[in-house]
């Protein structure tokens, strides 16, 4: 191969650079899922747990256009519980525990929403 | 052909990293804008457009501009722009990049800008703004890219270029009248509020693009000794002097329409603009007389054929031009459309240093992105012999 | 290279790209499993109030000291987080201003001292023909059916186009981070960010759970507000008992806000 000393080396430092991800993530510890401390007051959220893990972002989008945009401020679940559509009303009146329950996942997984630019959050667990 | 501006002599590599450092200076102050907001700048509840706002105003004429060279060669067919009209092309596209710049950096929340695209709304005149400058961008870069390319090896042009190029006679009046109609179209702003805001603009336009055209080809002709040729001098600069008859004719108009119909709503912006407020005389008073005496200088030194045609002079009376031009639809024209204030009160605007500094890594940038394009067109014409 | 090894390559990449495809297309048709198992119904609330057409009719009359005045103004602006900002970047959403500043279409030197001397309050007209609607790119601000002239701080751009189509100077900007600036956070409603505009939203969110704005439950019944379409609504009633006025009538935007001086 013509310049075959610096072509293979090359290739061979590309896929090191290139599977980095893989097999830096098996040398190191696994993730764990963070304790998340889980609210006091209610048991059930607006929906099942596997639905809002998944979706939560989904349905905050949804009720951010419903109530601002088209003024519905009353959302009705899928087991027919009526829940004000508010952030800092509904959802952190319950999950009031922000560093211990919303950070904690945000953060290992270097997600960073901008809602608290402007949303107001809660101060702590009551 | 961009390989073209790899390579060139130790000035030319200066230049650039001269016009880099300053783009680096203005790029690192708009960090700070970033990070702490719109804050830094001068602008005030009253007077929410200032600097940015008035230099993408000019500099989409200074786009639109190169019309004035399209229409009579391809058009026309007028031969002796046809040397040019290369550069004059790819001024349009520097400009038409530095005017997206400024929109940029006055918005508020800058990530969320495709929100114009994601939500179109149809109503709104920025929205078309929006659309009418990214396809001038492409238009331009598409016409001069394949023309220069056909220059260089030396065969016409392919015919659907003619197309793109009637596209972008009637596509340069339209960013104008759009952007026009941004401030035409206000119900409050009484110094704004005219039918003849985007004839003026146009008119404006048309005699300072080529202006600034016209200078920046002498600039070049001396650096490199590209000669565009005496006729397409004179020619152009017949252009630019009736234009800025126009623009002034127009101005003129504007004056007489307020003064005489004796409506306060018409006639506060404009003693703002040249005498103060209650007696007190503020920086914009100063500003607008240079350009009002300006103004008329150039034209002194425009309308004789004898002084025109004197290439001594000529530069002067564009600068002049140009200056003149720059104030009246630049800030002159923001302060006025936002003093008085809803209120009638008066809220007095000038740009920060930050401001400034952003504006001025944004001319930087512009006159970056002119060099490379120039200097790509210039080493085509001196490998195809056109030169 | 090889025409067989071609043809596998090309069947290989199409056959990759369409397994994705199924994936994408879901997401964009919204049909992704979980999102379309479990979806809830956006309603009304019960005791949400209803207009074709909210209105407000502020008596001047009625205002008689400064209290008066700061009185809704600080209902309004402590329960919305407006900030409180010293000089031009300032933001409000409710205050006053002389007679010539409100209404400077209407202004004549020989009007009572009463008229003249009183201070008026200003707010976001909410307007039948707003110009600030028209000219948003995003619809960031848009009007309701019910007449109320939105603002969608999530959508804004910050490009400040509604303040200059504003004829009555009712919009702010935030030129910074106004967090630092507000006296005390009320955390049941958000603030605003860095480079959004704002104003007053006649309440939006008190009309939606049944109560009225801010400012009319703080004014003692110097503010009301009702629905212009509603004949017996208490803002017809004031209107038709007394002669009232709306700012810069002559700009066509059909104000919401009517004035009884």
């Amino acid at each position: 191969m013509y310049n075959g000393k610096y072509i293979i080396p090359g290739i061979v430092i590309f896929v090191g650079l290139f599977t980095f991800p893989f097999w830096s993530n098996l040398l190191t510890p696994k993730y764990e899922r963070p304790q998340i401390a889980l609210p006091a007051g209610e048991k059930e959220c607006i929906e099942p747990v596997g639905y809002m893990r998944a979706e939560h972002m989904h349905i905050l989008n949804l009720w951010r256009d419903e109530a601002l945009r088209e003024g519905k401020r009353l959302y009705v679940a899928s087991n027919g519980k009526q829940w004000e559509i508010s952030l800092q009303n509904t959802c952190m009146k319950c999950h009031a525990n922000k560093a211990d329950f919303c950070d904690k996942c945000h953060n290992s997984n270097s997600v960073s929403p901008y809602c608290w630019d402007c949303h107001v959050a809660p101060r702590g667990n009551q | 052909m961009v390989e073209k501006l790899l390579k060139g002599s130790p000035a030319y590599y200066i230049w650039l990293l001269f016009l880099g450092s300053v783009v680096g200076l203005g790029g690192f102050t708009y960090l700070f804008q970033l990070k702490y907001g719109l804050a830094i700048t001068g602008m005030s509840r009253d007077v929410s457009w200032g600097l940015y706002i008035s230099q993408f105003t000019y500099l989409v004429g200074v786009a639109a501009s190169a019309v004035m060279l399209v229409l009579p060669a391809y058009f026309h067919h007028y031969k002796q722009f046809k040397k040019m009209i290369i550069l004059g092309e790819f001024m349009a596209i520097s400009a038409v990049l530095m005017c997206m710049l400024f929109i940029v950096v006055d918005m508020g929340q800058p990530q969320r800008m495709l929100n114009v695209i994601l939500h179109p709304t149809p109503n709104s005149v920025m929205f078309y703004d929006m659309m009418v400058l990214m396809g001038y961008l492409f238009i331009n870069l598409l016409v001069g890219w394949v023309t220069l390319e056909a220059e260089r090896h030396d065969v016409e042009p392919p015919k659907w270029i003619k197309f793109f190029i009637y596209l972008s006679v009637i596509w340069a009046f339209s960013i104008h009248t759009v952007t026009a109609f941004l401030y035409a179209g206000l119900p409050g702003r009484h110094y704004w509020l005219t039918a003849i805001m985007a004839a003026r603009f146009l008119s404006s336009a048309f005699c300072s693009g080529p202006a600034i055209l016209l200078l920046l080809v002498f600039v070049l002709r001396r650096l490199t000794g590209f000669n565009p040729g005496r006729e397409a001098v004179q020619t152009l600069t017949k252009i630019i002097t009736y234009a800025m008859c126009i623009n002034v004719f127009f101005y003129l108009l504007e004056v007489f329409t307020a003064f005489y119909s004796g409506m306060p709503g018409h006639q506060h912006p404009l003693v703002f603009l040249f005498a103060g407020h209650g007696g007190h005389s503020y920086w914009v008073n100063g500003w607008m007389w240079t350009a009002v005496v300006f103004a008329f200088l150039s034209l002194a030194l425009l309308i004789p054929p004898q002084i025109r045609d004197n290439e001594k002079v000529l530069p002067w009376a564009l600068v002049m031009l140009v200056i003149a031009s720059w104030i009246d639809k630049g800030l002159g024209l923001l302060i006025g459309g936002f003093t008085p204030n809803p209120f009638e009160g008066i809220t007095v605007y000038a740009p920060s240093v930050p401001e400034i500094l952003i504006a001025l890594g944004i001319y930087a940038f512009g006159l970056l992105v002119l060099s490379l394009l120039w200097k790509i067109a210039i080493e085509v014409k001196k490998e195809a012999g056109t030169f | 290279m090889n025409n067989s090894r071609r043809r596998f390559l090309k069947i290989a990449s199409l056959s990759v790209f369409g397994l994705g495809a199924k994936g994408v297309l879901d997401v964009a048709a919204g049909t992704t499993p979980d999102a379309a198992a479990l979806t809830g119904k956006y309603e009304d609330g019960a005791t949400a109030l209803k207009a074709k057409r909210w209105a407000m009719v502020i008596d001047m009359r009625k205002f008689t000291s400064p209290e008066d005045y700061s009185r809704v103004i600080e209902a309004c602006h402590s329960i919305h987080n407006v900030p409180s900002i010293e000089g031009n970047q300032e933001i409000k959403w409710l205050w006053t201003d002389t007679y010539e500043a409100t209404f400077p279409d209407d202004m004549n030197p020989h009007l009572s001292q009463e008229v003249l001397e009183r201070r008026y309050l200003l707010l976001c007209n909410h307007c039948e023909n707003p110009p600030c609607v028209r000219v948003c790119p995003t619809k960031a601000t848009f009007k309701r059916a019910d007449g109320i002239v939105v603002m969608d701080y999530h959508r804004c751009i910050g490009c400040r186009f509604c303040m200059a189509g504003c004829p009555y100077g009712a919009r702010s900007f935030n030129f910074g981070d106004p967090q630092p600036h507000i006296k005390a956070i009320n955390p049941k409603f958000p603030a605003r960010t860095r480079g959004v505009v704002e104003k007053c939203t006649f309440c939006s969110e008190r009309l939606a759970v049944g109560q009225l704005p801010a400012c009319v439950e703080a004014s003692n019944g110097a503010i009301l507000f009702g629905d212009l379409d509603d004949p017996n609504s208490p803002v017809r009633k004031a209107l038709n008992e007394n002669y009232s006025i709306r700012r810069k009538p002559s700009v066509g935007t059909q104000p919401g806000v009517y004035y009884i001086v």
